[in-house]
């Protein structure tokens, strides 16, 4: 490149600067500017790739996070205060000391906050000089360089296994097809690997990468956090414009695998990454409880003013009532005497510093201590810990423990979050003819579209093939069998393929022990089951590794799990499917236990190795990727030997169906078409996941004319997925059906038992689903969401008045029950499971729209609470959200969601309570959530105990910290009455202050952390003692002021009883304050001793640690402080004190006088024993075994009916549902039409028992 | 970015997972009765023995403001009159235990106000009363300024002559007030008075700092036991501050029978404050002063305690479930 070049270049970057506010971004290559000073640099403006997470500098961290510290009221509160001792006519008390406090409250926080700074400080650091090759024009080769070096514009090569520096437009790939694999765990969490291409027309014929040549100007849009969008154009020299997308970007912070070396030039660096840009901090929320707290510190402002207005006030009467001045009513030091009311007025403020302490400040650093020690248990639960992914819970929101003990209603997703989304193929219907049914006999007639169907499922998906020979962590040691060798026993492809779908549905049975139907049916041919042993034995692997291939499998129980890994280990063709979603390589490891083996996949071909062991290899036209608006993906081939261009198609039921080529010649394609739907209708009413294949053969014209339109589709930059949909479109008419395929998607494990505990613990579950109905229905029943009893309600209709009517209508029904939980308010324990028929309500996206349109939100609100459970199926992302907006606002009542899913973010920022579920599906969900979990019964431990903990905990803390600081404060205020209002305090500053930083605060800090009030076992035995947290029992506003009155109980008995005892003799000030600072250190100690339900040896260590430091420190302090306090100071009171009887004696009477009330009523409730937390406390002190026995007992008291002897095991009642469904309905209904979303008017559909007898009931 | 090296498995400790051993106090009547019951007798105990103490204390106080119902003194009520001595007459039926303690009682004097001389910022601490036209004032500050200045003589009437009962005003105040808070400037020339030099008395006194005591020369200054009785700042408006000990002589062992005379140097007003003054002789016991509350109190809530456990075995014998056993 020659010098004048170079300088028009660098014209043409200077002139570029003001574009930056452009909508998109121009870059060029940095080469030719290599070694010139930064100004000259073309792109320069753009953020280099050097990341700085921290908050502060060294030089920043005071002022800044000082400033950040400010912004908390409380903070600024006590500045103020802090300020008013230095306002002389306030006349406080050693201004310099009052400012420890808040001094000592900052400086904790600060240095918390520090720590936390230094930690990402550290790992900036780390990820910054992480090694990286980037092009020399000098070296005319890459250099090793850290991350930080690299630019906008750089030219960057990675190797395989090398984690992506920053996000990379790919242009040169060592794999010959110009793909790249990436491995995006790091990003979203999904393991699976994931294709990126290199530019067109950037395909070197030799292999070789010259940046140099690389002249074209890059236009791309602006750093977006959205992973899933990236588009722009390449301008080339020659005025050519090439479209690029995300399939043509590596992100920062993959990892490259299954290719040696990659290379491209950076678009987007460090915090402009779109790693980064999805990188937020934890997020800040405020609970229930700090939100209660802060009213309560308004009243504690309240309750301040009044004493300080009683202290004016007493003060100026106090003034007035000497006739003359006295000799101990100074003057001001000019020796002159102020007037009273002016007096009374600066009164107030001193009164104001004086009883400062009744604003319990450091309640607030107190309670974020607390939530750090709370969060640290919750993450190191060993039972919240799962081996697989070697993941513990994470909590991403750090002040909002304590709502997970008062939640009342959870959301949830279905997909990934009740299921495993681990999806095992179950059945498929081809040509119409549902594939395990006996009538269905011969077929060998049909063998071609047995061929399409299976090819589609093999083809039409984007799975990527990894196999043995490339560096994934997978191992593959020797396998003894010839892959080939059940391909000698075959001598039709039809009773292959019989046999094996025989053989792989009884496989699968046995597997999941599912009591498939297949058993049931007598049928065997003695030929299929001659050849069924030893195809067994193959299948049996190719079964097993099919299931646990996928890196992401999870299984919880850890014998079964290895057992799997076996079946990784035995892969016999080497061969691993990584799908973007699981659904697809359940159908391509289905399609390969037929023997369709998917060999290999690159971007323009399809390697498939038929049952009978030929090779095709299908040319790929196109493949047209899924989207949630068209439901539906289509791979364009051509075939290898008709040359025919077809089109496979697969999509939801309701997609394809549409567009099958119905008006036609054949009634039998109808019949096919209807047959196919009534399958697909009992797949779903079975619980599994339904999809419907689909092909069309292309004329060569056709896809000609429709090739070139896409293509300009592609290389537009403006609006391009629309046309591209549209193309999309377009090709996907007129398809013939080829079958569909039951997937099914498994629960997890212990679902049932969770949401059964949840339920008992008075939470309501509402499943929110994206799928359709039955599907939906019938996991529901499975999980044991709605009960074979229940009666449930349908609720589908589009039409406004008919919605109005049944919701009224609707309610009648329920009207029994709102008795009963009118009850149940009431306080009857438990009426919910033994009474009357239970409800369940099913509402349909559709549907629910409708009540928000129509403003029937209410009334749907007090119809779904009298149901057990509320499902609503294929709602959209923003329905659930809403829906959970509505139930949190209208109720007033805690709502936690929890989901697994991009689709699930709404909700789960709706909700108080976020919960994502690191699962399959990405990790979107988990990083707009609060809590991250593993599985959905972690739930169960994680509201139950830790929710109950941490609620309880906090709850108590915070009203103890109230009473701590009235009592303690009301003892100055008490005072005031002798000592004229003037602002007295009778116990020395010092030992004041410290009172409440040092000698108290510890102990409640490790109560809220520590205390246990009732073992996890007995919370997770008993979930019903979750409802105290829910109905906040153990912070209400009567608990509020009841513990005020103690406080003040305690307060004037802790003032009068010292005041009595040394009334009318020669005691001086301090002689007076020290009992009563150490009698009240005593009651507020042993007050917090009543309240702690288990003692530890922590709890011992600080208690007696606590009383220790005060006598050391204030006997040190009186021996010390000569001179501290003027004229009358502490100087060796303490020690005169301690050599007097009278001192203890007071202090005992006092202590036992100020805390029998209290104690006597713990003393009665426990005794009586009236609430269940009691009982349940009553029940930890028992042996394990008799725990257990009185656990059951107290279950079989409170519901009789609920006795879980008849328990069927969910996936037994499931299968058994499935055959019985499966048969009633193909004998009662003969080519139903069933269009079960276009019926205009409402179905109520009462439910009995599992589709039993089913009414229905017309409006 | 992970480490993909480590587990991430939490410790499996009993910390960690909340599993301490811990001790799980139920509150039941059961196991509360005997704890009421014990706790109860021994308050009723200590209560017996603390109102037996008490009640053997003798306490003779007399008020002598010479307003309102005191009728001693009230000659001297009148501020116009001074000096002012007045006689206040008692007799005593019975020996009074020794040693008797002399105290010298205000009521209604707030020593404990803020500003007026205790809790008030050291560097204004003697403002206004710091400076007398522009000399320093010592002792400076109001508290020094109102010293209480009324000085007493006891005599026994013996066969109607007075006797002198000797009043011992060593050791009056605190030890650590007088051998390491206050300290007198260095003696100059082996006077006191000449290290006072360059200072004033305050504003109230009639005499100056090192001239207070001229019958003892070494308690005279800061070291003064009187002024540093009265820097000791009382706790509430109503207190005693001792004045003099009854310990030498025929009257060690307390103050026989007989008919008394205090005679009372009255300079001291109270009137602008609505003061009351008033001269107490007491004994003491190992509990200090006479205190009869205290005894009372201990008995009450012993007498309750016992009255719990009672009311407490009844509650357990209702409400017991059989299943607990303790």
């Amino acid at each position: 490149m020659g010098s004048l070049e170079v300088w028009s270049l660098i014209k043409q970057g200077w002139r570029r600067k003001p574009e930056q506010e452009d909508k998109v971004r121009r870059l060029i290559s940095n080469l030719p500017y290599e070694d010139l000073r930064r100004k000259y640099q073309p792109n320069r403006q753009y953020a280099n790739n050097s990341i700085k997470t921290t908050k502060y500098t060294v030089w920043s961290f005071i002022p800044m996070n000082l400033f950040e510290q400010f912004h908390r009221f409380a903070n600024v509160y006590f500045v103020v205060i802090a300020m008013l001792n230095f306002v002389p006519i306030v006349n406080a008390f050693e201004p310099g000391v009052a400012l420890i406090p808040i001094c000592v409250i900052l400086i904790l926080t600060a240095i918390k906050d520090a720590w936390e700074d230094f930690r990402r400080y550290q790992a900036d650091k780390q990820l910054n000089n992480m090694p990286c090759s980037i092009y020399s024009r000098k070296e005319k080769d890459f250099v090793s360089k850290c991350w930080k070096d690299v630019r906008v514009g750089d030219f960057v090569k990675v190797v395989c296994n090398e984690v992506i520096p920053a996000d990379i437009l790919l242009l040169h790939s060592s794999d010959p097809n110009g793909v790249c694999h990436i491995e995006t765990a790091n990003l979203d969490g999904e393991t699976n690997l994931k294709q990126r291409q290199i530019v067109r027309g950037f395909a070197a014929p030799d292999g070789s990468f010259q940046p140099e040549y690389f002249s074209s100007i890059i236009y791309c849009e602006k750093p977006s956090n959205n992973l899933n969008r990236f588009k722009g154009y390449l301008d080339k020299p020659d005025k050519k414009k090439i479209g690029f997308g995300k399939e043509n970007l590596l992100l920062r912070g993959c990892t490259v695998r299954n290719t040696d070396e990659a290379a491209g030039i950076v678009v987007y660096a460090g915090h402009e990454t779109k790693a980064m840009l999805n990188n937020k901090g934890p997020r800040y929320k405020r609970s229930k409880l700090e939100r209660k707290v802060n009213t309560d510190v308004l009243f504690c402002v309240a309750l301040l003013f009044i004493m300080c207005l009683i202290g004016a006030l007493g003060y100026f009467i106090w003034l007035e009532t000497f006739p003359d001045i006295p000799p101990f009513v100074p003057p001001d030091s000019n020796n002159n005497y102020i007037s009273p009311a002016l007096s009374g007025f600066y009164m107030f403020f001193t009164m104001v510093i004086l009883l400062q302490v009744l604003i319990p400040i450091s309640l607030y650093v107190s309670i974020e201590l607390i939530k750090v020690g709370q969060i640290f248990f919750i993450t190191n639960d060993i039972d919240l810990y799962d081996e697989e992914t070697d993941s513990r819970i994470q909590c991403r929101a750090l002040n909002i423990t304590e709502d997970l003990g008062q939640i009342k209603y959870i959301f949830s997703d279905k997909t990934g979050t009740l299921t495993e989304n681990k999806m095992v193929f179950r059945r498929c219907s081809v040509m119409g003819i549902e594939y395990c049914h006996r009538e269905n006999g011969d077929h060998c007639n049909g063998s071609a579209s047995f061929m399409d169907f299976f090819l589609a499922l093999a083809i039409c998906n984007t799975v990527v093939v990894s196999t043995a020979m490339l560096p994934r962590q997978f191992r593959f040691p020797n396998f003894g069998g010839n892959p080939d060798k059940h391909n000698e026993n075959i001598q039709c492809l039809n009773s292959q393929l019989r046999c094996r779908l025989q053989s792989l549905l009884k496989r699968m049975g046995s597997l999941s022990h599912i009591v498939n139907s297949f058993q049931s049916i007598p049928e065997k041919s003695s030929k299929s089951r001659s050849s069924l042993k030893d195809v067994k034995e193959e299948e049996a692997e190719d079964y097993s590794d099919s299931g646990s291939n996928n890196p992401s499998r999870r299984n919880s129980s850890a014998s079964h799990h290895s057992e799997e890994e076996r079946g990784t280990v035995s892969d016999p063709n080497g061969l691993c499917y990584e799908a973007e979603s699981p659904d697809e390589a359940a159908l391509v490891y289905a399609a390969k236990a037929y023997g369709f083996t998917l060999l290999a996949r690159a971007p323009d071909r399809v390697t498939v190795r038929l049952p009978q062991g030929a090779v095709l290899s299908f040319e790929v036209l196109d493949t047209l990727a899924f989207d949630s608006t068209r439901k539906r993906m289509s791979v364009v081939v051509r075939h290898p030997i008709t040359r025919e261009v077809v089109i496979y198609t697969k999509g939801a039921d309701s997609a394809i169906m549409e567009l099958l080529d119905c008006h036609g010649r054949s009634n039998k394609r109808k019949k096919i078409a209807s047959k196919t739907q009534r399958h697909l209708d009992l797949y779903a009413s079975a619980g599994l996941r339904t999809l419907c294949i689909a092909k069309k053969v292309l004329s060569e014209q056709a896809y000609d004319d429709w090739a070139s339109i896409r293509q300009e589709a592609e290389s537009t930059i403006d609006n391009r997925e629309e046309l591209l949909m549209e193309t999309a479109v377009h090709l996907e008419t007129n398809l013939t059906l080829l079958g569909a395929t039951g997937i099914e998607d498994r629960l997890q494990d212990d679902v049932p038992a969770t949401i059964a505990a949840l339920r008992e613990a008075g939470i309501q579950v509402w499943v929110l689903t994206g799928d359709k109905n039955e599907t939906a229905v019938n996991i529901a029943y499975s999980c044991r969401l709605f009960n074979q009893g229940d009666m449930v309600f349908t609720l589908n209709t589009d039409s406004r008045s008919i919605l109005d009517c049944t919701l009224g209508e609707v309610r009648r029904y329920t009207a029994p029950s709102q008795s009963w939980s009118f009850q149940s308010i009431v306080g009857a324990v438990m009426p919910t499971e033994s009474t009357g028929p239970t409800f369940g309500l099913v509402i349909e996206g559709r549907t629910l729209s409708m009540v928000f349109e129509a403003h029937l939100q209410m009334k749907l609100l007090e119809l779904a609470r009298h149901c057990r459970s509320v499902l609503c199926c294929r709602v959209t992302p923003l329905q659930k959200s809403a829906v959970v907006k509505l139930v949190r606002n209208k109720l007033k009542v805690m709502t936690l969601s929890i989901g697994d899913g991009a689709n699930d973010v709404n909700m789960i920022q709706t909700a108080d309570i976020g919960i994502g579920i690191s699962g399959q599906e990405g990790m979107q969900a988990v990083m707009a959530s609060d809590f991250a979990i593993t599985h959905f019964k972690h739930l169960k431990k994680l509201l139950l105990v830790h929710g109950h903990w941490c609620y309880s905990r906090l709850a108590k803390m915070v009203i103890y910290f109230f009473y701590k600081n009235v009592m303690y404060v009301n003892l100055l205020f008490w005072y005031q009455f002798y000592c004229g209002f003037s602002g007295t305090a009778m116990i020395d500053y010092w030992l004041m202050i410290f009172f409440n930083l040092f000698f108290t605060s510890t102990p409640p800090i490790m109560f809220g952390i520590m205390d246990r009030d009732i073992s996890a076992e007995t919370l997770l035995g008993l979930p019903e003692l979750y409802k105290t947290g829910q109905n906040s029992e153990f912070y209400k506003r009567a608990t509020f002021w009841i513990v005020m009155l103690d406080a003040f109980y305690q307060s004037l008995v802790c003032f009068f009883i010292p005041y009595w005892t040394y009334q009318g003799s020669d005691i001086d000030i301090f002689t007076f304050g020290t009992p009563m600072n150490t009698v009240s250190l005593f009651t507020i100690l042993l007050h917090l001793a009543i309240e702690i339900k288990s003692w530890t040896a922590i709890h011992w260590g600080f208690m007696v640690g606590s009383v220790l430091l005060y006598f050391i420190v204030a006997l040190i302090f009186s021996a010390i402080c000569i001179n501290c306090n003027p004229p009358s100071n502490p100087y060796w009171i303490m020690e005169n004190q301690m050599a007097d009887p009278v001192f203890y004696l007071v202090c005992i009477i006092t202590t036992v006088v100020a805390l029998l009330p209290r104690y006597i009523i713990r003393v009665l409730q426990g005794t009586l024993a009236l609430s269940p937390l009691v009982q349940a406390r009553k029940l930890d002190r028992l042996s394990t075994e008799a725990r257990d026995q009185q656990i059951k007992n107290w279950k079989s008291q409170r519901s009789p009916s609920e006795v879980p002897t008849n328990l069927v095991s969910p996936v037994d009642s499931f299968s058994n549902s499935f055959e019985q469904s499966f048969y009633n309905s193909s004998l009662e209904r003969e080519m139903p039409d069933m269009q079960w979303d276009s019926n205009e008017e409402t179905q109520n559909t009462f439910s009995k028992g599992h589709r039993r007898s089913i009414s229905t009931m017309t409006v | 970015m992970k480490n993909q090296g480590t587990t991430n498995r939490p410790d499996n400790t009993a910390f960690d997972q909340q599993r301490l051993p811990a001790w799980q106090p139920v509150l039941s009547a059961g196991i509360v009765i005997p704890g009421f019951l014990l706790v109860g007798l021994a308050f009723i105990g200590i209560g017996v023995a603390l109102f037996v103490t008490s009640r053997s204390i003798q306490v003779l106080e007399n008020d002598y403001t010479g307003t309102g119902s005191s009728v001693h003194c009230s000659e001297c009520v009148n501020p116009k009159t001074t000096p002012c001595t007045c006689q206040l007459n008692f007799s005593l039926s019975a020996l009074f235990q020794g040693p008797v303690f002399l105290y010298y009682g205000l009521s209604n004097y707030f020593q404990n106000v803020r500003g007026y001389g205790s809790l008030r910022r050291p560097s204004s601490s003697c403002a206004p009363y710091q400076y007398d036209q522009n000399t320093t004032i010592a002792p400076c500050g109001s508290v020094a300024n109102s010293m209480f200045n009324d000085t007493f003589t006891l005599y026994q009437l013996v066969n109607a002559t007075r006797k002198t009962v000797p009043l011992d005003g060593k050791g009056i105040a605190w030890w650590t007030d007088y051998n390491i808070k206050f300290r007198n400037p260095p003696e100059v020339d082996g006077s006191l008075a000449a290290a006072f030099n360059g200072t004033v008395k305050p504003v109230n006194w009639p005499k100056p700092v090192y001239d207070l005591d001229p019958t003892n020369p070494a308690n005279n200054g800061f070291l003064n036991q009187d002024f540093l009785v009265w820097m000791r700042t009382a706790a509430l408006p109503d207190f005693w501050k001792l004045y003099r000990r009854i310990t030498e002589g025929e009257y060690a062992s307390g103050l026989p029978a007989g008919n008394y005379t205090l005679e009372i140097q009255y300079n001291y007003p109270v009137a602008n404050f609505a003061g009351r003054k008033s001269v107490i002789f007491s004994n003491t016991s190992w509990m200090g002063g006479k205190n009869q509350f205290l005894g009372i109190a201990y008995l009450v809530t012993g007498s309750l305690c016992v009255v719990m456990s009672a009311v407490m075995l009844i509650v357990y014998a209702k409400f017991n479930s059989p299943d607990e056993d303790f």
